[in-house]
This record gives structure tokens, C-alpha cells and sequence, in this order.
């Protein structure tokens, strides 16, 4: 079998089934090389097997939600989101498995929060602790992060007492 | 057969609880599945504040599951306050209870926040209205995660939308003894609805007691879906149940007595007694209850299903029993409640 781009004998050969729809795509070394394509004899099997899979997996398979780092691949396996930011990362794969788990509904009809809330001191104060202690724990500044714990454990009692933590500004400053 | 059912319950000959519940997560917050050790725990801190300070009941106490023993955990779980998944998970969790023990709201089970209203009997228009009330308090109070399109956003898919789940757990021995639950559950499944065992997802029938519930949550509005379980679903799955009581009852009559009387028989003098084997005799006894078969009253059948359970024998017996001790125990239970 010659490769689908010259005349070449094609020595990878890939088979896709999306959509109800078989596709498949014959490609000699050089040309498989230029797609990025795992050439057989040249990895190791675990590699090769992996880029088979994500070859064959959804278009977002690879892609990451920037919020919580999950990939959809991994939504999928589980069937559990990682976030509420993973609905707008991976909308048109969500869409199809949302359907497929609601027997076909697409769009909530039902109640609409009434947004009356506004975060309070408490929510506002914990939500920036946590991004201090998410950006200590990453840059492995452990004691730092020992310290944003504990300010994090006690501040619900601090809130009470209304105690000002004159350290943490508040978000958007 | 009346609809007021034993003690005015609604259709309690049939219906055993009526349970309505919300999956609810909060906005800017990873779900439980990506959510490190302090983000978890900065949900609780933010749900137990939010459940101390808004008036969703006359009197709601929250608990750390933590903090409990594994103990108390089994007694959340078998008195439905709480999954088993939240009881045996690892992450920091909680539950709210009302002093009534009508309202639950699970924190940090699969969702941020799973919020239930259960009560005796098939009320599905109380739990409802109630549920909603607590929703609207907590959504004063905290942010939920939105979706224009989706709706209320959940760990799972099938929760997402609405987040509503009507839960009813029926008792259907008639339908079984007369063969006729397979067309129940083939019905069901046409009908997008999931038919579960005594203590919901993943556990089988006992006693011939199951759970009904929606399995659709988008694309409909909370109150067609409530509509059409109170006012379809509910009503015609009770009065098939009564019609195959009543043929039974016109056709096998003595047979049916014999086996409800063998049953109460067994219960009043039995010495040793599996949680099983009690459940499917008491089964029977409630069949007979309803019937005016025997003198007893459905509440005190239902009582037992739950008192009956290893939890609740090892709190009444104060002490940690063995296996054949509570075998024992509940035997004895089962007789003194029975004989008084």
C-alpha cells in the first residue's frame, strides 16, 4: 500500500472510526515523521501504544482544563468533571456526553440562581489564602505554606471575632 | 384500602419515604475529584458556616464526619441521613441535620453539596416545597457553580440541570409474589426511571422494599419533573401494587394469611435472626399489617427495618457485639416489639 501523500510504500497506517465514520490514513516513514506520527520499531511499545490511543481518542483528549487540569479523556474514563470552569473548556465534548446521560436533553429549562449573594469578608479572605497556599505549596515553600494553613484554619474564628489580618489584601488589589 | 394509610402517612401501605435532594456545587471551586486536602476543607469551613448561620430548620446540628466514630457514621447511614459513599470516603466531609431528622445536607460527598428532605409516606409535594425553601436560603448565602446552557454544574452528568432527584421507596410484595415486577422495572426503564435496593445506588432488594427514582435532570423544569412523579408515576406504581394485594387476596387468600402468620410466627419467636432473614419475614408482616391481617402498625414495621440494622443493635446494646451476639439481640428486639 502506497502512502497517502507520495508514491512511497506507507509503514504506518491508522484506522479511526468518529462520528459512525471509518477514516484511515496511510503514511510512509518520512511523511509519518513530518505528521508526528509513532513510526513501529523506532519507540518503545508503551509510547507507541499511547499515541495509538490518543490518535484515536477525542479531539480534546490532550487538551487541559486551565482551571483544574483535568483532561477530558480523564472526564470521560471517570465520568466525573473537574470543575465548573471544565463545562466551558470542553463544551462541545461535555455536550455530547451530557446528552447521552440525559437521554437526549441539551438545556437546563429549570431554576435560575437569584444571585443575591455576594461574597463576604470570610469568602473573599479564603479565596485568596488558598491561591497564596496553592503558589507556596507549588514553589515548595513549605513553611510559608504551614503558616497560610494554619491563618486558613483559624479564619472562620477570625471573621467572628472581626479581627483584621492587615497581610492579606483583598482580590483585585 | 384508604390513601390516608396507617397513622394519616400518605399511601403508607405502600409508600415507606418520600425523598426529594439537590446536587449543588460551589462556583470557583474545584470539585471533590480535583480538590486538594484544603481546598475540600475550605468547603467545609465555607458549608458548616453557612448551615450554623442561615434558619433551615427550627434546630439543625452539624457534625465532621471525622470526628465521629465509625459507629455513629453507620447510624447517619442507616437511618438514610447520610450515603454510604460519604460515610466510608477519606476526604474532610460533613453533614447538617435537622432535630427532626426531615432535612440532611451532605457536604463534600460526590458534589459540594447534596441537599435532602425525607419524610414518612408518599409526600412528594412537602419535600418538594421544602427543599426549595432550603435551596433559596442557601443560595443567599452562597455562590453556586451556573451554567447558562446546563444549568446547576455537578461531578456527574446525570446530575446536571436541575440537580433534582425524587427518590420513593415502595414496598412491593404483591408485585412480586404475583410475578408482575419484571413489567414494573421494563416500564421503569422506559421511563428513564432507576429502580434501586433498600439503601440506593449499588445495593440490591431487601424485603422486597425499593427506591424509584427520576433519572433525567436536564431539560425539564424541577416542577414538571415533581409533577409527573406525584402525580403519574407515584399514584399508578401504588395502585398496581394494591391491585395485585387484591388478587391475591381474592384468589390465594388462605395462602397469603399462611404466609404472613408463618412470618409473624417466626418474628415473635425466633432466637437468632441475620439482618436479612429479618428483613424479608418483617416484609411479609408489613404485607399483613397493611392488609388487617395482623394487629400491628406499619410505623412499627418500619421502625424495625431500621432498628434492626448492626448499627443500631450496637448502639442500643451499648457495647460492641459480636456476630453471634447480634443475631441474639435482634431476635430479642424483634420479639419484644412484637410481643408488647
Amino acid at each position: 500500500m502506497k502512502c497517502d501523500l507520495c508514491n512511497k510504500p506507507a509503514v504506518v497506517h491508522e484506522v479511526s472510526i468518529t462520528g459512525g465514520k471509518k477514516k484511515e490514513v496511510h503514511l510512509c516513514l518520512e511523511h509519518a515523521q513530518a505528521a508526528g506520527v509513532a513510526i513501529p520499531g523506532q519507540q518503545p511499545i508503551n509510547k507507541l501504544l499511547t499515541k495509538f490511543v490518543i490518535g484515536q481518542s477525542p479531539k480534546n483528549s490532550g487538551k487541559q482544563c486551565p482551571d483544574c487540569g483535568i483532561t477530558f479523556a480523564q472526564i470521560k474514563r471517570g465520568n466525573l468533571i473537574g470543575c465548573p470552569g471544565c463545562y466551558n473548556a470542553f463544551q462541545d465534548s461535555l455536550g455530547s456526553l451530557i446528552e447521552h446521560a440525559q437521554f437526549g436533553a441539551s438545556s437546563h429549562v429549570g431554576r435560575v440562581p437569584n444571585r443575591k449573594h455576594t461574597p463576604n469578608q470570610f469568602e473573599l479572605r479564603s479565596r485568596k489564602l488558598m491561591k497564596e497556599l496553592d503558589a507556596a505549596v507549588t514553589a515548595e515553600q513549605y513553611e510559608r505554606a504551614a503558616v497560610l494553613r494554619d491563618r486558613l484554619n483559624k479564619l472562620s474564628t477570625e471573621v467572628h471575632t472581626e479581627e483584621e489580618d492587615t497581610q492579606v489584601e483583598e482580590p483585585g488589589s | 384500602m384508604t390513601a390516608q394509610g396507617d397513622n394519616g402517612i400518605p399511601d403508607n401501605d405502600v409508600v415507606l419515604t418520600t425523598r426529594s435532594r439537590l446536587a449543588r456545587n460551589l462556583a470557583d471551586h474545584p470539585f471533590l475529584n480535583r480538590a486538594s486536602d484544603m481546598q475540600s476543607a475550605l468547603v467545609m469551613q465555607t458549608a458548616q458556616r453557612v448551615m450554623l448561620e442561615a434558619p433551615l430548620s427550627e434546630k439543625t446540628l452539624w457534625m465532621d464526619l471525622d470526628e465521629l466514630t465509625p459507629l455513629d457514621r453507620a447510624l447517619l447511614v442507616e437511618r438514610h441521613l447520610i450515603s454510604r459513599h460519604h460515610a466510608e470516603s477519606s476526604l474532610h466531609r460533613g453533614v447538617a441535620i435537622s432535630s427532626d431528622e426531615h432535612m440532611s445536607i451532605m457536604v463534600n460527598e460526590e458534589d459540594h453539596l447534596r441537599v435532602q428532605v425525607l419524610r414518612r409516606g408518599s409526600r412528594l409535594d412537602e419535600t418538594f416545597e421544602q427543599l426549595m425553601r432550603i435551596d433559596s436560603m442557601l443560595e443567599q448565602h452562597l455562590d453556586y457553580a451556573f451554567h447558562d446552557q446546563w444549568g446547576y454544574l455537578a461531578v456527574c452528568p446525570t446530575n446536571v440541570g436541575t440537580g433534582i432527584r425524587f427518590s420513593v421507596m415502595v414496598h412491593l410484595p404483591a408485585l412480586r409474589i404475583t410475578n408482575e415486577l419484571a413489567k414494573v422495572q421494563r416500564a421503569a426503564k422506559e421511563l428513564h426511571l432507576a429502580v434501586r435496593g433498600y439503601y440506593g445506588e449499588g445495593s440490591e432488594s431487601t424485603g422486597h422494599i425499593y427506591q424509584v427514582s427520576n433519572q433525567v435532570t436536564l431539560g425539564r423544569t424541577e416542577e414538571e419533573i415533581q409533577e409527573e412523579f406525584s402525580k403519574s408515576i407515584i399514584p399508578a406504581l401504588i395502585e398496581y401494587e394494591r391491585s395485585a394485594r387484591n388478587v391475591l387476596m381474592k384468589k390465594n387468600s388462605m395462602l397469603l394469611d399462611d404466609r404472613i402468620q408463618r412470618a409473624y410466627s417466626v418474628l415473635c419467636s425466633a432466637r437468632l435472626l441475620k439482618v436479612d432473614e429479618a428483613m424479608k419475614l418483617l416484609s411479609r408482616v408489613r404485607l399483613g399489617a397493611a392488609l388487617g391481617h395482623v394487629d400491628l402498625s406499619l410505623q412499627t414495621v418500619d421502625d424495625l427495618f431500621v432498628q434492626i440494622q448492626p448499627a443500631h443493635l450496637n448502639q442500643q446494646a451499648q457495647s460492641t457485639l459480636s456476630d453471634n451476639d447480634e443475631l441474639e439481640y435482634r431476635a430479642q428486639l424483634v420479639r419484644n416489639t412484637l410481643n408488647q
